[in-house]
């Protein structure tokens, strides 16, 4: 069970870097998707099926579409390509990898400090929605009254 | 080896049955559309054209596997694995018998709306790697159905999520052994149903691939066997909903006991597949933005509507 | 709203209903090839030359069905034997140009050139699709049995003088004073 965990886990972090490095946006989106199910599968393994089938649902496969439909109306061809690499220089990554590895520095130092014993606790669908509809049924109404007014939004911009 | 949920016996049983289905749809398909059309259908290859699928395996296999030179490689290989490898995933939670399974999930329906959803990809990647203005015109007609009638298709299960308490579909067919969800749940059954031909885009909501319009929409510049993979995945896909419906709304395996289980459950599944043919045979394509509308305005409201009265009751009779 | 439901509903339930009911209704359509399906005699399939009851050519090479042809997949050449009567020397169709409208047939003046219900006319070469008058020519006198253009037309040929055919007057003596 932990291999699954690290084995998902390290196809998440491999494909999280190729879509950075990659410069045919089409194929960063396709490594962001399976970036996405990895860590659904490390959810699954980690004990919480619901919340792994729903990152699946909603960022892979209803947030990502959306990311590819616009890239459809887009028309990225060849010029978009050869922008993209122009931008992958060298000196772009100076900053950002000093940032990274600050951040990866600090985590490592607060992994190391505290010894955490890996034992998973299922948490099902119906523990989740006693949550949700328990202790924090505020922000999910707060969330839901944002959500109508998206969805309001959406039917008056689609009438005119 | 055993013959129960998951071990590899099953695996392999499963598997192979699910396929030859499919492969075998293409015959029935086109025999029952001969029957309602007043004509023979292909009956030429062996007894009753039986063999017809045999000759078509032979031709597609036998084909020219061509890749354009302008397509973008890597999605256009890509695209077609991906719709059959999803649905045939969606398989693993069907509870086919009790004993005959691939997976006993506690997220059955909920794994299922995942791999339709991701089913979308292999439409929108092999419009958009083909680099062809039909395959890109289907593509985007794709996804805007698919993302839209996913919406009403989860929320018309809620219904019955909610009368059997569970997302186990097996515990979801035992839970229909007083009375199958058909009846409390018409409304939901009959939303599933349209959603379920939208979501796999069969006729008559095949508009990603309407040959009239758009030559064959995302899968124009597909040819031998990645063809294939797009025919036989859109059959396997018209497998799957017609054992979802089975499962959801019409008690599974449940049924007198005179027959065993197994064979109720290919009964209604077969029920279904020749009810989707039927609608292919009768009903014409609406327009693109019709089925919009219709999903938009129609089908959200009165799912949405039958969730909530099936809440009320449920709460009410408690 | 409520007449969407009402079209959703009865229409296309009827019309499931109705395609679901043809599974009743025999075939239209037979197997070809095992069954010869029943042909209309007045089915524009290949074009014959045909005879007269005597067995005489009945085509005078009057030209009119090669001026009909809307695709000019006709050609013919006019000659006389010794005794006047007129005939093709050659009549040439183009049957992979031909597109059995019938024109031809509705043309000709002595019912001579005739579409017959015969369909099966693919070749595998394509020169094979030009026909020429001895393979046009039948022996028979094809839809109409009866009729003979030389026995009521007045042209004088061999055998039948002027005033001879059916229904024809003597031809008056222009010279003679006499009523």
């Amino acid at each position: 069970m932990i291999m699954l965990f690290y084995i998902a886990a390290a196809v998440a972090v491999i494909s999280t870097v190729a879509v950075i490095l990659q410069t045919n946006i089409v194929h960063a989106l396709i490594y962001l998707i399976l970036s996405l199910l990895a860590v659904a599968v490390v959810f699954y393994v980690l004990g919480a099926p619901f919340a792994a089938v729903l990152e699946a649902i909603v960022y892979a496969g209803a947030i990502m579409v959306l990311f590819l439909f616009v890239i459809m109306m887009l028309n990225m061809g060849q010029q978009s390509l050869d922008q993209e690499r122009s931008w992958m220089g060298p000196r772009v990554w100076i900053v950002p990898s000093i940032l990274a590895a600050v951040l990866l520095a600090q985590l490592l130092t607060v992994m190391s400090q505290y010894n955490y014993e890996l034992s998973p606790t299922k948490v099902d669908v119906m523990e989740v929605s006693a949550l949700l509809f328990g202790p924090y049924v505020l922000a999910v109404e707060l969330a839901s009254i944002l959500l109508l007014a998206g969805l309001v939004a959406a039917y008056h911009l689609a009438k005119k | 080896m055993t013959f129960e949920v998951g071990s590899g016996l099953s695996i392999a049983v499963i598997l192979t049955t699910v396929i030859v289905v499919a492969a075998m749809l293409i015959w029935v398909e086109r025999r029952l559309l001969g029957f309602w059309q007043d004509r023979l259908g292909p009956n030429r290859v062996g007894y009753f054209g039986l063999l017809q699928v045999v000759a078509d395996m032979i031709k597609i296999f036998t084909k020219e596997d061509w890749i354009p030179p302008f397509a973008d490689k890597f999605s256009f290989v890509l695209a077609p694995a991906i719709i059959m490898s999803v649905i045939l995933l969606s398989f693993s939670v069907v509870p086919f018998a009790p004993g005959v399974g691939v997976v006993d999930s506690n997220i059955g329906v909920l794994f299922v709306l995942a791999m339709a959803s991701l089913g979308a990809y292999s439409v929108m990647l092999a419009g958009l790697s083909s680099d062809n203005k039909y395959a890109l015109l289907g593509a985007l007609r794709a996804a805007a159905q698919m993302v839209s009638y996913e919406v009403f298709m989860g929320i018309s299960i809620l219904g019955v999520v909610a009368l059997s308490g569970s997302f186990n579909l097996r515990e979801i067919v035992l839970a229909q052994t007083d009375g199958w969800y058909i009846i409390p749940q018409f409304i939901g059954f009959v939303i599933f149903l349209i959603a379920g031909v939208a979501e796999s885009h069969r006729l008559p909501f095949d508009i990603p691939e309407a040959e009239q319009e758009i030559c064959a929409g995302y899968h124009t510049e597909y040819s031998g066997m990645k063809f294939g993979m797009f025919f036989v995945g859109e059959y396997l896909g018209l497998v799957l909903i017609s054992s979802l419906i089975t499962v959801l709304f019409f008690g599974g395996w449940l049924g007198p006991s005179f027959l065993p289980p197994i064979i109720w459950f290919v009964l209604k599944a077969s029920a279904f597949i020749a009810f989707f043919i039927l609608m292919r045979a009768a009903l014409p394509r609406p327009r693109y933005d019709q089925l919009m509308t219709y999903g938009w305005l129609f089908l959200l409201p009165v799912s949405l509507v039958n969730l909530l009265v099936t809440g009320v009751i449920i709460l009410s009779t408690q | 709203m409520l007449t969407l439901v009402k079209d959703t509903l009865t229409s296309q339930v009827v019309t499931l209903w109705r395609v679901f009911a043809h599974l009743w209704v025999k075939a239209d359509t037979v197997e070809y090839p095992d069954v010869q399906p029943y042909m209309f005699p007045r089915w524009r399939g290949r074009i014959i030359l045909s005879r007269d009851p005597d067995g005489e050519e009945r085509c005078v090479a009057c030209n009119l069905c090669a001026v009909a042809c809307p695709v000019d997949c006709i050609a013919l050449q006019k000659t006389e034997d010794e005794e006047g009567r007129w005939y093709p020397e050659f009549f040439r169709i183009n049957f992979s140009r031909c597109i059995m409208c019938g024109f031809c047939e509705e043309a000709c003046p002595t019912n001579a050139i005739q579409l017959t219900p015969d369909f099966e006319m693919a070749e595998y070469v394509r020169q094979d699709m030009v026909w020429e008058k001895e393979d046009l020519l039948i022996d028979g006198t094809g839809k109409y049995h009866d009729y003979n253009f030389y026995r009521v037309a007045g042209k004088k040929i061999g055998g039948k003088d002027k005033g001879e055919a059916q229904n024809e007057a003597v031809p008056v003596n222009v010279r003679s004073l006499l009523p």
